[in-house]
């Protein structure tokens, strides 16, 4: 049913207003802004842009940094969102059993959401560095951070680790909207609980999935930047170096302006991408009304 | 489907298993925070806490104006958090309660904005906000953060729920639009302003590329850069020091979270149902 309305010629404009200067000021015309400085080159010092049409882009698919940075971006997502689903799936399918004292259980196991990517770099340094990192000690190997595969391995970690208590909580509340009586029907039907879960839980949780899928590759490729400058900088030897650092260091450390803003770009297409493949699977795969 | 007392047992064994990996690093960081410089370095690692909780704290307050810091990091998410729900509820209004040219339009733009994260535009807008003069000020903080599409968004998704009848009335009663926003439709939102209070202020506190690039003066910075210099002042790995840090810099979204848990949970729920 439609929603009653007030009648108002100028009102709804109004309302509007202040949401529209923000995103005009400072979302549209930066982005719009960003996207022609991909074609220009910038002096660094006095800022003259000179127009050098898709010379950015030549330049920074033939640079192997940043091809070496592109690959370990996809590998670290892939990764992260892998393993992050799983885990936080597996967990949150625990808490569903009603078991006394699932909700201390559940405070306890969502937490981390509230920390900061910082804060999880922090403590994984600590966890991890070469003096006395406790970890170091109870495996007898103290490199994890000084060699780039294993440095690798532990951004990952620390990246799964932190946004753990976001995905348990959205898996959470999808689980309460299986329909307990097909589950029951099924065990009836002589399902055991292995395939009781592949074709009934996991079918309605297909919609949390991909939701999550997209916000933990965003989460992945952006938000993961204060992680790696605590824990890595990037490093050793580049190891961590994901796309985000890489753009950090192009603009804001070599001003390199034009060529920074042409990996913006390359960003803002992975992103579309991304979305438009989850508008397109939620259509048609995983809709369950 | 009834469980055996050993499948019972096993659930809470893995639960226990689950808690005390997620929660380690946080207790580990509580008792190193603890410990002098030597405790803290001791190899084999020493877990038990120490006498040095004081002294630890005084010291990362001290050494990177980490107070200053907080104070800057809550004036900042708070203000990026009023300015948004006060920004969402209007266009959330709108879009559900007002007929208008161009309504579609403009509601695809503001869907349009969640493609645009900050490192998307990040060239531009490091240079809009120094033409502003806004570089190492409040305001480059704060108002570039103040739209928000996923506030928008759940806004609508409250007020839809709203029966219809409700407006029918106040406009027989001669209740003009905003005086049913403030009287009838405020008050039936609470909960949800809530959730987006929460996930914002957390989701503020706890930035860090922006931050970084839109301030350079140590009474500018915010808390999660703190992290980082403390680190770097204490480059003698004094980790009893940078975990008093961690820890300060924790508690603040940790207790939002923990007192709010009800109303996050809740508008967590209505976030995926977008």
């Amino acid at each position: 049913m439609k929603q009653s309305t007030f009648k108002a010629d100028v009102l709804p404009y109004v309302l509007l207003l202040p949401t529209f200067i923000i995103l005009i000021v400072f979302l549209f015309y930066p982005a719009i802004e960003t996207f022609r400085l991909s074609l220009f080159t910038v002096h660094p010092f006095t800022g003259a842009e000179r127009f050098a049409g898709l010379y950015n882009f030549k330049n920074i698919f033939t640079n192997s940094e940043y091809l070496h940075s592109f690959g370990i971006s996809f590998l670290f997502t892939l990764a992260v969102v892998l393993l992050g689903l799983a885990f936080s799936m597996m967990i949150a399918l625990l808490l569903n059993e009603r078991i006394k004292g699932m909700k201390y259980y559940r405070s306890f196991l969502i937490w981390p959401y509230a920390l900061s990517p910082a804060i999880a770099g922090a403590l994984f340094n600590f966890l991890f560095n070469p003096a006395n990192g406790i970890i170091g000690y109870f495996t007898g190997h103290r490199t994890w951070l000084t060699e780039g595969s294993t440095a690798f391995l532990i951004i990952i970690l620390a990246a799964v680790w932190k946004n753990l208590g976001y995905n348990i909580v959205f898996y959470l509340t999808a689980l309460r909207n299986v329909p307990r009586d097909a589950l029951e029907a099924a065990s009836i039907d002589g399902a055991g609980p292995v395939r009781r879960f592949f074709s009934i839980t996991f079918a309605f949780l297909s919609p949390t999935t991909f939701f999550l899928l997209v916000m933990n590759t965003t989460y992945a490729y952006f938000s993961s930047f204060g992680l790696i400058d605590v824990l890595t900088e990037g490093g050793p030897a580049r190891s961590t170096n994901i796309l985000i650092y890489q753009l950090y260091r192009d603009f804001f450390v070599n001003s390199k302006t034009g060529y920074a803003a042409a990996e913006s770009l390359v960003l803002f297409l992975l992103v579309v991408g991304i979305t438009v493949l989850q508008f397109q699977t939620t259509e048609k795969k995983v809709h369950y009304q | 489907m009834k469980r055996t007392k050993i499948q019972t047992l096993a659930i809470h064994a893995l639960l226990v298993l689950a808690v005390f990996i997620i929660c380690l690093p946080v207790i580990l960081s509580l008792s190193i925070s603890t410990q002098s410089e030597t405790q803290a370095l001791s190899f084999p690692p020493r877990l038990i806490p120490s006498s040095h909780l004081v002294s630890n704290y005084k010291t990362a307050w001290n050494t990177v104006h980490l107070g200053r810091m907080m104070f800057n990091s809550a004036f900042i998410a708070i203000s990026v958090t009023i300015g948004k729900v006060i920004m969402s509820l209007l266009a959330a209004f709108a879009f559900t309660h007002f007929e208008f040219k161009g309504k579609n339009l403009l509601f695809f733009l503001i869907l349009i904005s969640l493609l645009l994260p900050v490192p998307v535009r990040i060239v531009a807008l490091f240079n809009v906000v120094g033409k502003l003069g806004w570089l190492n000020h409040y305001a480059g903080l704060i108002v570039p953060f103040w739209a928000s599409a996923t506030g928008t968004f759940l806004f609508i998704q409250r007020f839809k729920t709203v029966p219809s009848e409700l407006i029918d009335a106040s406009k027989m009663d001669g209740c003009r639009p905003m005086q049913y926003f403030f009287r009838i439709l405020l008050p039936l939102t609470k909960s949800t302003i809530g959730a987006l209070s929460v996930i914002e202020f957390i989701y503020i506190w706890n930035q860090y590329l922006w931050p970084l690039m839109a301030t350079n003066s140590d009474n500018m910075r915010v808390v999660q850069i703190g992290i980082k210099m403390l680190m770097n002042a204490e480059s003698s790995n004094n980790w009893g020091v940078i975990m008093a840090g961690v820890v300060l810099t924790m508690i603040p979204p940790l207790v939002v979270f923990f007192v709010m848990q009800d109303s996050f949970m809740k508008g967590f729920a209505l976030q995926s149902e977008k």
